[in-house]
């Protein structure tokens, strides 16, 4: 063999390999946070996780209801008031805006948001409900999760409805279809899976998001399922637990964030599949 | 069949006409949703914006300019003396070794998923990396503070601390003691959080590379790294390039996965190792118990994130729009 090819078979090998080992870096990642999560979420998963609120210091005994009803109830309080904005502002780019001038600025705007600090929106709520009404408040925290909602609803929601041929779109005009009922008896229905992944993403995205929720909802040790009074969930009380010094606190942060892993990969998992099903008709 | 077109004459004209006007209002009022709907997006912007001027006016005023080369963080001191310099300080710096280990394992990732993976491989490892970016910060902040951070501290601080122990410059960058909670240590953590953003981003700009010019690199005896040094990067550099600064703008803004090991020091050590903090954990760990200008100030701390994200993230796109077009064509 001649020695520059020699060479350069070497150097492609070494090349090949640092790739390999590099593929190998990240799914280590991946592998050691779930296998840590699980060893040590799973010693705390009983029923008391899910029928017992939050112990007081030092207490022993206690789970995670109402912090897992409040992450809930926030969550779809978020999504619930985002997911409608998000979908409805993705029809007016990938529909009626399609060639708009306002269309581009928006879609700009909103692939920023997209990728916004979350702890920016916190203090954009802070400022804008938090301190007119005069209290944190599970309405507020509703409100910072969905702001983050829907820039990822309006993203997915636009890709869809662009992927929808225009030939449907004609045909149904030709029968003498208003152009509202165009959109929403047949493009929603072509993209529904699409649609039905990006409030899937969109809610695996909130599920987990602690820092909007810092100091809009803070937290309530007790059980409340009041919307204009602070409100217990998972991601706040995990992040007061950790670094408290009783290990049952731990223990229960351990447990919560499996349970908040668990729920986010499931949602994540789900809208691939969906997604999947999708790009395979 | 005959048609009776009596009934037809007789329904007719009404229907229609209140048909069609149903129609139209539907479609009026349709369309108005959704063009407000998208108008909101900016008006949350905009109400971004507003929100963090007015927060911060009080800071703004009392300090001006001298807030940003201010290292002293001293909230309950009467008056209180705050300064951005400690967090901006730590805020470049995690974000600048985060980059410097994510970008060139994300981009081998990419590069083994798009050149070097078998067939049957490539989804198993293209889902693995994309959950990793499904995975929330807080879980990556409680793993890092629980699991990495004492690893580090026992295994990989010292060894590097004793190799470059009276080595100018680096001696002083890798200077002990070893730390639970160092600049180090979130550096990492945002690192393996970025890392899935560059990779997907590099597997689809990779994939916008006509076969046709990779075949005939190839054809001529070029290696697998050849190819994808020489075709595939310069052809996709815009793409990777605004990936990167995607992913940057993510690692800026990062809080949870930063506040719990990073120690929440506002003094400035030259050592990496040692405790610092970001401008998005002191809003995190002080902004609830704050009040007056204390509160503005970190109003005004998170004003300075929201607009260095900005630029970083509208750099990004601007490049991704360039090479989409590109792609287009």
């Amino acid at each position: 063999m001649n020695p520059i090819y020699a060479r350069r078979r070497r150097k492609d090998i070494v090349v090949r390999g640092l790739c390999i080992a590099a593929a190998a870096f990240g799914v280590t990642w991946l592998a050691l946070i779930l296998i840590t999560l699980l060893y040590n979420g799973v010693a705390g998963l009983n029923l008391e996780l899910f029928t017992a609120d939050t112990p007081p210091p030092g207490s022993t005994e206690g789970g995670l209801r109402n912090a897992i009803v409040g992450s809930i109830i926030m969550t779809v309080l978020g999504v619930g008031i985002g997911a409608p904005l998000g979908l409805f502002a993705g029809t007016y780019l990938a529909e009626y805006g399609r060639n708009d001038k306002l269309t581009s600025v928006i879609r700009f705007i909103n692939d920023i948001l997209l990728s916004a600090p979350s702890i920016i929106i916190g203090l954009f709520i802070y400022g804008a409900v938090v301190v007119p009404m005069r209290g944190f408040s599970a309405i507020a925290g509703a409100l910072a999760l969905a702001v983050i909602v829907i820039p990822v609803v309006l993203r997915t929601t636009e890709d869809m409805l662009l992927l929808v041929p225009n030939a449907l779109r004609e045909a149904a005009s030709a029968l003498g279809l208003p152009r509202s009922l165009v959109i929403k008896r047949i493009a929603y229905r072509a993209a529904r899976s699409g649609l039905i992944t990006g409030v899937l993403l969109a809610t695996a995205r909130v599920a987990g998001e602690t820092a909007p929720l810092l100091f809009t909802a803070l937290s309530n040790q007790f059980f409340s399922l009041g919307l204009n009074k602070t409100m217990a969930n998972l991601p706040v009380t995990i992040n007061n637990f950790v670094q408290s010094p009783y290990a049952y606190w731990k223990q229960l942060a351990w447990s919560g964030a499996l349970l908040i892993t668990l729920t986010v990969l499931a949602l994540n998992i789900g809208a691939r599949i969906l997604g999947a099903e999708r790009t395979a008709k | 069949m005959a048609v009776q077109s009596d009934v037809i004459d007789d329904a007719g004209p009404y229907d229609r006409a209140k048909a069609l006007s149903a129609f139209k209002l539907g479609d009026v009022t349709f369309y108005w949703i959704t063009r407000l709907s998208a108008i909101s997006v900016l008006l949350i912007l905009g109400g971004i914006i507003i929100s963090l001027i007015v927060g911060a006016f009080p800071a703004m005023q009392e300090y001006g300019l001298s807030f940003l080369w201010t290292q002293r963080w001293a909230p309950s001191a009467d008056p209180p003396v705050l300064g951005a310099l400690g967090p901006m300080y730590g805020t470049l710096v995690t974000s600048f070794i985060a980059m410097l280990i994510a970008i060139p394992v994300g981009l081998g990732i990419a590069i083994f998923l798009t050149e070097l993976c078998p067939q049957w491989l490539r989804r198993p490892i293209g889902m693995a990396i994309e959950l990793l970016a499904g995975i929330p910060s807080i879980i990556y902040g409680m793993w890092g503070f629980f699991v990495l951070g004492p690893f580090l501290a026992n295994t990989f601080q010292p060894f590097m601390i004793r190799i470059f122990d009276g080595v100018p410059v680096l001696g002083a960058i890798f200077a002990g003691p070893p730390s639970y909670l160092s600049l180090f240590n979130a550096a990492l953590i945002l690192a393996i959080m970025v890392l899935p953003f560059i990779t997907s981003i590099s597997v689809d700009v990779f994939k916008t590379v006509p076969p046709v010019l990779k075949e005939a690199a190839y054809g001529v005896g070029c290696t697998t790294w050849e190819v994808v040094r020489s075709v595939v990067i310069p052809y996709t550099r815009v793409g990777i390039i605004g990936g990167v600064m995607l992913a940057l703008g993510r690692a800026l803004g990062e809080t949870m996965a930063v506040t719990f090991i990073i120690g929440n020091s506002f003094r400035i050590s030259s050592s990496i190792f040692a405790p610092g903090t970001t401008i998005s954990a002191a809003i995190a760990s002080e902004f609830a118990e704050s009040d007056g200008l204390h509160q503005s100030g970190l109003i005004l701390l998170g004003l300075l994130l929201f607009v260095l994200t900005f630029f970083v993230l509208a750099a990004a796109r601007l490049m991704l729009m360039r090479l989409e077009k590109k792609a287009g064509n």
